[in-house]
């Protein structure tokens, strides 16, 4: 047998990465407590290098290594360019929340990374079983990111109802896997997708081995039914953890889509197109319908999630490029807005108080115009209304909905669009037409500051020139 | 001279930047800023001039246009472009902002940089919305729309302003996300999003009627029509005064221009199939909102039933056409009931604007808008008084004024359609003059009624200029038409023979 080393470059930025955390581990040991800053300036340094390395080591070509395991392909960098990207904001708002709260400790950032790199792990998998080992990387690491706040009952709690179903779902994504590899005997994407398409669609097996894969994907995107979790986990967690798992484990799941069902089961289209469909509608209709009865804003958000998760399913199941292109740019831009979003929450809370019911949100024109200001223009990008960047990500889901002959699926989402534009109008009513209960002052540090009013405002630049993202996200898809 | 210059871009920008700039300025030199607003607006009034000085009236092509790529994957452009269909309603636009910042003066003192900055913004966004030659663009601009409106009524408003503003909102959006996915239909169906080609596109007849009621959620709504016409009384009555006129002249009139740039040219068919649902619910408006009008106890809900009870004769105008068609006698007759209805929309435009400024007029001193806590008005405000007087006449459609113009199009026209038509649309001419003459006398005549009353102050110089002003337009439309009717002659004779053509 002959041995090959493979080349490293292709994956030098997860490596980079798995070392910074190990060293970052280390040297957080021989910190005093006020130098645990210098942890989390290490953990920024290291994602804006791995952003670097992405950026430098990136090619024209597709590149397949480790024997069919990983891929480093167009569109991987782009998600993993957006991964580091929202990590570094998220990281960024968490600080002044996680030290005002005694959470600031250098296992956060640790485990945070870990998470990091399970995402870009799945974003560059080219195999079944690298897909499985991100995704477990990202999950284990989540889990107890949620339970972060020892002292906090509601966090061990969703800590261990994410465990739990997190750990079921990972059960059925493998049982799906080990049928897979069973029908096709291969674990490779590109010699699945070939088995598959010469036995054809009848294969029993291979269908259902299909189903368990979508219900793990569904259970980790947080579509419906398999959504139950969302809710606590979102509410259960200390914010910063809840900003985190809500915006850029989005846009991993979408990788996870991708490669899962486009570049292993492609030729299977037809089967899990009407599974997604069912997802979709009913995450809309739910996320949306739920949402509404909400009074903790951090429960609605996270219902207002499973509802764009709706939206990001519609742009996979179209099956066309431009439909993954338009679910790509919807992912990228909910997480961002689910950062600025979440961001806006962690700026209003403070030692001692967590901004998390709907009144606390009352009169916030009058305490800060600025932040009223950004958070409307995160609410209305949220609710789809032009000329927000989150118009034009419906927009362009619609049109690949539209583009397959599914006109009534696009009646359907805007139909529950609609109903979803009432909590966020609701968010809007409060801040502005309110008197405040609460008069205390916002302080934040600058860096927050700035970071947050970047966040809103990109809402309504990218909306002005949606075409920036949009042309990454299609020359990638396209490239892949 | 101007033909080169971006001036479209110019009228769209120029507000919503300087919007922006009123709005960083903030509340400390609150003066300051009201003549910033003030100059800003009236300098988007004289940068829109050109768009009529150098408008060729002989043509009906797009003039004044710009076309740049926007989202190139889709095909989206930004295209604007304007016909005389267009242009009269991008000027009255530019126009009445210019009051609705005067009339703000003194009476807003909550935030007074937030309020002038949310109507200069929405004066862009829609020439916007009157401009845009791509569907996208258009779609862009006609919900941007909403969010200074929101704001507007949620904050300056009434007591029962949180309900009113939602209401307009929901209602508003659930109307045009239908006609958002008619848009992307013919996308799919023409590869573009360019309005013009979208009127040439070859469509079946159950597409059209889709595409057709899609169009006619989110125009019925905005015009309003009844009977989804019940978020306007609501609306008005909590908006500021100057959210009712800016309401009233102008955003309704967004949704009449949404039938002669949509429904009419892109699905001919469907509107000649279903013109008798318009038509009917158009009656309807004229004829029972009328009488709603008639029973009003709040003057501002007495002028919004009558609005829409007006908008009903434009969207009368619009819809037979098809009747008049099928009559070979009457040869321009349709052109009558199509250029009545936009000239209905205008005069609407001067007249509802005037008159709830007059209610506003009141409202700033009295602090009620109840009919009955009024009276007598006359002795104490005789000047006001004879405005008011003069916009109920024109209201009521006493000829002289513009309001009589555009009546009297829509019923000779559909004289030629139909003799019943004709007859109940005319009813408005007693049911019209019943409830406005009616507030009036109750109003401004009699004896004075109480102390309130007794105590007013007759209109300052700053509100004689903004109703003088508006008088005069009022009368010079009434007496002297022509420029009006001349400039868009060009573009609805070709719309009208376009939309002979079945595309079956």
């Amino acid at each position: 047998m002959q041995f090959e080393m493979p080349s490293l470059i292709p994956v030098l930025p997860e490596l980079f990465l798995l070392t910074m955390a190990c060293v970052i581990l280390v040297v957080d040991l021989f910190l005093k407590e006020e130098q645990r800053v210098l942890t989390y300036a290490l953990t920024q340094v290291s994602l804006v290098l791995a952003i670097c390395i992405v950026y430098l080591t990136t090619g024209t070509q597709a590149e397949v290594v480790f024997h069919g395991s990983v891929i480093r392909d167009a569109m991987g960098d782009v998600l993993k360019v957006a991964i580091y990207l929202i990590s570094i904001g998220a990281f960024l708002y968490a600080k002044d929340y996680l030290q005002d709260r005694d959470l600031f400790k250098g296992e956060f950032y640790v485990i945070a990374l870990f998470a990091v790199l399970g995402m870009t792990v799945m974003v560059s998998a080219n195999s079944f079983l690298t897909v499985y080992l991100g995704l477990e990387l990202l999950a284990l690491s989540l889990y107890a990111l949620v339970a972060f706040d020892r002292n906090s009952k509601g966090g061990s709690e969703a800590a261990m109802k994410y465990f739990v179903l997190g750990a079921l779902a990972s059960g059925m994504l493998l049982y799906g896997i080990s049928m897979i590899y069973g029908a096709t005997g291969s674990i490779e994407f590109q010699s699945v997708a070939k088995a598959v398409s010469a036995s054809g669609m009848d294969d029993m097996v291979l269908v259902f081995g299909l189903a368990f894969v979508v219900i793990g994907l569904a259970f980790k995107f947080g579509a419906v039914p398999l959504h139950m979790w969302v809710p606590d986990v979102y509410h259960g967690a200390p914010t910063a953890v809840t900003l985190f798992i809500g915006s850029t484990p989005k846009i991993a799941a979408f990788a996870l889509a991708m490669r899962l069902l486009v570049d292993g089961l492609e030729p299977l289209h037809a089967d899990w197109q009407g599974m997604l469909v069912i997802l979709a509608v009913l995450s809309m209709a739910l996320g949306n319908v739920v949402a509404i009865a909400q009074t903790n804003i951090k429960r609605m958000l996270a219902y207002s999630t499973i509802s764009h998760v709706g939206f990001i399913l519609l742009g996979i199941l179209a099956g066309t490029d431009k439909g993954y292109t338009a679910a790509m740019f919807y992912s990228i831009v909910y997480a961002l807005m689910a950062l600025g979003g979440f961001g806006i929450v962690m700026l209003l809370s403070r030692r001692g108080f967590e901004a998390e019911n709907l009144d606390d949100y009352k009169g916030l024109h009058d305490r800060s115009p600025w932040f009223a200001a950004m958070m409307m223009l995160l609410m209305f990008s949220m609710a789809g209304v032009p000329p927000t960047v989150g118009f034009f990500a419906k927009l362009f889901v619609l049109e690949a909905v539209v583009s397959i002959d599914m006109t009534w699926l696009a009646l359907v989402g805007v139909f529950f669009s609609i109903i979803g534009v009432y909590y966020y109008l609701r968010i809007v009513k409060l801040m502005y037409f309110d008197k405040p209960v609460d008069e205390t002052p916002l302080t934040a540090s600058i860096d927050t500051q700035i970071a947050l009013s970047v966040n809103g405002l990109m809402m309504l630049l990218l909306g002005f020139f949606p075409a920036s993202i949009l042309s990454i996200c299609a020359a990638a898809i396209a490239a892949s | 001279m101007f033909a080169d210059w971006p001036i479209l871009s110019l009228t769209i920008w120029l507000p919503i930047i300087g919007g922006v700039m009123v709005l960083a300025s903030g509340d400390k030199a609150a003066n300051a800023t009201r003549w910033t607003a003030l100059a800003i607006s009236i300098l988007t009034f004289i940068v829109s001039l050109p768009l009529y000085g150098g408008f060729d009236a002989g043509t009906a092509e797009m003039q004044f246009v710009e076309r740049v790529s926007w989202i190139s994957l889709f095909n989206v452009e930004y295209y604007l472009g304007i016909d005389g269909i267009s242009m009269p309603l991008i000027i009255l636009t530019t126009f009445i902002t210019v009051f609705v910042i005067i009339a703000a003066w003194e009476v807003i003192q909550y935030k007074p940089a937030s309020y002038l900055a949310a109507f200069l913004i929405m004066e862009g966004v829609m020439v916007g919305v009157f401009a845009s030659l791509d569907a996208v663009l258009f779609y862009v601009f006609w919900e941007a729309m909403l969010i200074p409106m929101f704001l507007i009524i949620g904050v300056w408003g009434g007591p029962n302003r949180v309900y009113a503003t939602i209401k307009f909102f929901l209602y508003t959006f659930f109307g045009s996300v239908f006609m958002l996915v008619a848009l992307i239909y013919m996308y799919f169906q023409s590869g573009t999003f360019d309005i013009l080609a979208f009127h040439d596109l070859k469509l079946g007849l159950t597409e059209q009627i889709l595409i057709f009621i899609a169009f006619l959620l989110a125009f019925a709504v905005k015009v309003p029509m009844w009977p989804v016409h019940t978020w306007l009384p609501d609306a008005h009555v909590e908006a500021p005064t100057g959210g009712s006129v800016i309401l009233a002249a102008i955003m309704l009139k967004i949704g009449g221009y949404g039938f002669l740039r949509f429904s009419l040219p892109i699905s001919p068919d469907a509107s000649h199939q279903l013109d008798w649902l318009i038509i009917s619910m158009s009656l309807i408006a004229v004829v029972y909102i009328g009488f709603v009008a008639l029973v009003q106890q709040d003057m501002k809900k007495l002028i919004a039933y009558s609005s829409i009870a007006h908008m009903g004769f434009v969207t009368l105008g619009f819809f037979i056409v098809f009747t008049i068609f099928a009559n070979p006698e009457a040869d321009t007759g349709a052109m009558l009931g199509v250029e009545g209805g936009m000239v209905q929309m205008v005069s609407h435009g001067f007249i509802s604007a005037a008159l709830f400024l007059c209610v506003g007029v009141l409202y700033d001193r009295v602090h009620s808008r109840q009919i009955s806590d009024y009276g007598g008005v006359v002795n104490t405000m005789p000047l006001f008084a004879g405005f008011m007087v003069f916009f109920a006449m024109a209201n009521a459609g006493l000829p002289g004024t513009s309001g009589f113009v555009g009546e009297f199009m829509v019923i000779l026209a559909s004289f030629r359609a139909d003799f019943w038509y004709a007859f109940l649309a005319a009813t408005t001419l007693i049911i019209g003059a019943a409830y406005t003459l009616w507030m009036v006398k109750r109003v401004i005549f009699g004896a004075v009624e109480n102390d309130n009353v007794a105590a007013l102050q007759d209109i300052n110089s700053r509100e004689i200029v903004i109703l003088g002003s508006l008088a005069l337009a009022v009368l010079v439309l009434g007496l002297w038409p022509g420029p009006l009717v001349e400039v868009m002659d060009a573009s609805i004779a070709n719309l009208l023979q376009h939309v002979a053509v079945s595309k079956l």
